[in-house]
């Protein structure tokens, strides 16, 4: 029922990360927006926070839960997607094309602990 | 139920009035009141009539729905019948017309109240001691914690700043821990929901100052495991907290005192029947095993050594005072009240009839809903949506759709371990004949969504309010009525 997005990588917690050089875009995925509901808030860090894999970075509100972002990969904080202060729906209407935090990478083998769409889809699919 | 959604202030009209006031004898002298902290304009009261005044509030009741109106079966909240009794025996002048502030030898019925209270929760908890200063669940895990913190901090065990909560349990555990200033560490639950003690056990060390459990935990089933569970964390030196939300099943059966618990809280409004939902207030006296007692916090009704109570001062461990005075006094009147009424013999009764109808309901309608977890439960259950999920009808949909058939909704969506839970609580005080009336609409939704989902999706059709935006709700709340502004 979920949407993927090929060449992105994946989380067991349902974020996922977009690899440019060495930044990644990191947001979450069609599965959690869908599992959340209407989402109302988004707290997120500062520019220079430092990500830790496994850590959480900020927590995503909906209507019907509150939910802990999970740093799929560690890295510092370049910038935070200012638009989701006045408009968290982003994160329902189109979950991939909306970042959540845009990091450096602090360590890109990290990446291959992560999941690829075939791979992601499988794994949600388990979940049912 | 007729639609009324007039404001007060809307029905105000210039110069109307309900009642005469004396003249007002005030000079206009405003003394030393800064100039900038003074008001420019006259406040915007409603002005209305006695008669508008009664039936503005009176239409208003009406668009309420409580247990008076009907079945709430809202999961974790043990909306039980409210007796009529009860009320009876808080309003009396005695009990309704004492100042807190009244010298204790003008008070002794009162305090009494305090006493008997304690003494009957402490024979159905086998906690030793009692202390009422929470008004709340909530108020009753941080008064708690507080205790169990200070416990540590008193004995220079200064390490424990941990406390173990498992993923399911209510999210005002870790909420509670945080705002103690202690660490939350998640212990994750097995697909039923019960603590794995093997996931438990590498948790536990000397930086451990307790864990939190609800026992029956969210999904209704006993934590058979207690006995166990409670040696390991008494063995790191840990203390355990019982979170008294879901007492209702264990009442007159089980106490949380020999399961191995050192503190709890009771919601005095769920357990022991006083109104709550809007007709509150709670109240969540903590209860602790006779080595915490001097932690409880003060001031707490003791014998004055002659017969009689006293109001005690704060002790020197105590973990001090939480609300005003001695908490919410009539909401104790009417716990105790309820106690007396049923009476040892009868109160055993109120668990294992909340239990046979939480499994009467659940066994009728586990053809229709799926149930995650299928084995005996206890005060309550929870489904995971619909048997037949291929229409995509949603919890909401059916806990929507309910209203339109005369019941309060579920819990919806909490525990977190399904994505569609519907959480159920009938309580004991239902009868058959609405327990059939609920598993019939329950039924006939079922058969709704396979047949016209489309008319599912839209419900409720016959409330005053459809379905809100709640996004909209949550994000830009109008909260404020914003009056004509009167410069005269």
């Amino acid at each position: 029922m979920s949407q993927t997005v090929e060449g992105l990588y994946y989380s067991q917690t349902h974020e996922w990360v977009k690899v440019e050089g060495n930044e990644a875009l990191i947001g979450i995925t069609d599965y959690a927006q869908h599992a959340l509901g209407s989402i109302v808030y988004v707290d997120m860090p500062e520019e220079d926070d430092e990500l830790t894999a496994g850590g959480d970075f900020g927590a995503v509100e909906s209507v019907k839960a509150a939910s802990d972002l999970i740093a799929p990969v560690s890295g510092t904080v370049l910038s935070v997607n200012g638009d989701l202060e006045d408009s968290p729906a982003l994160l329902n209407s189109d979950p991939f094309g909306t970042w959540i935090v845009r990091v450096k990478l602090s360590d890109s083998s990290e990446l291959e602990l992560l999941m690829t769409a075939s791979e992601y889809t499988a794994f949600c699919d388990s979940l049912k | 139920m007729k639609y009324y959604d007039k404001l007060i202030f809307e029905l105000s009209k210039e110069g109307r009035r309900g009642c005469s006031l004396p003249p007002d004898g005030w000079t206009g002298d405003l003394g030393d009141i800064p100039q900038n902290l003074r008001r420019q304009n006259r406040p915007a009261l409603p002005q209305v009539s006695e008669p508008d005044a009664v039936r503005h509030y009176t239409c208003l009741s009406g668009m309420n729905f409580g247990v008076d109106n009907g079945f709430y079966p809202l999961g974790s909240c043990t909306m039980k019948y409210n007796p009529r009794i009860n009320e009876e025996v808080a309003s009396l002048p005695g009990f309704a017309s004492v100042h807190p502030l009244q010298p204790d030898s003008t008070v002794q019925g009162c305090l009494q109240v305090y006493h008997e209270l304690a003494r009957a929760l402490s024979s159905i908890t086998g906690m030793e001691e009692f202390s009422f200063g929470p008004c709340a669940g909530a108020h009753g895990e941080l008064t708690g914690l507080m205790i169990m913190r200070k416990y540590h901090i008193s004995r220079n065990d200064l390490r424990r700043t941990k406390v173990i909560v498992p993923d399911s349990a209510h999210g005002t555990n870790p909420a509670s821990a945080a705002v103690c200033g202690l660490q939350v560490v998640q212990v994750k639950s097995r697909p039923d929901g019960t603590i794995d003690v093997n996931d438990l056990k590498p948790l536990l060390d000397d930086t451990v100052a307790g864990i939190m459990m609800t026992n029956p935990n969210t999904l209704g089933l006993f934590e058979t495991e207690i006995r166990e569970i409670a040696e390991l964390v008494h063995a790191c030196g840990g203390l355990l907290y019982y979170d008294g939300a879901n007492m209702n099943p264990l009442l007159g059966k089980v106490r949380p005192g020999d399961m191995g618990f050192d503190i709890m809280h009771l919601n005095l409004h769920k357990t022991f029947s006083t109104p709550h939902g809007g007709g509150g207030p709670g109240s969540g006296p903590v209860g602790v095993r006779a080595f915490l007692a001097g932690y409880l916090p003060c001031p707490r009704v003791l014998p004055d050594g002659k017969g009689g109570f006293r109001i005690g001062r704060d002790g020197e461990l105590s973990a001090g005072r939480v609300s005003g005075f001695m908490g919410n006094f009539s909401v104790m009147v009417k716990a105790l009240a309820y106690i007396w009424t049923l009476g040892k013999k009868n109160i055993r009764m109120a668990g294992p009839l909340s239990v046979l109808n939480a499994n009467y309901v659940k066994e009728s309608l586990k053809d229709s809903y799926r149930l995650p977890v299928d084995r005996l439960c206890k005060h309550e259950f929870v489904f995971d949506g619909l048997a037949d999920a291929s229409s995509g009808i949603t919890a909401l949909d059916v806990a929507k759709r309910l209203l339109d058939y005369g019941f309060h909704a579920p819990t919806i969506y909490f525990p977190l371990l399904f994505h569609q839970s519907i959480m159920i609580e009938p309580t004991e005080t239902e009868s058959k004949e609405t327990l059939d009336g609920f598993i019939e609409a329950m039924r006939q939704i079922a058969r709704e969504a396979a047949a016209d989902p489309e008319m599912l999706r839209s419900a409720p059709h016959n409330t005053p309010v459809r379905r809100p935006d709640e996004t909209l709700a949550a994000t830009r709340p109008v909260l404020r009525y914003v009056p004509e502004v009167r410069t005269e």
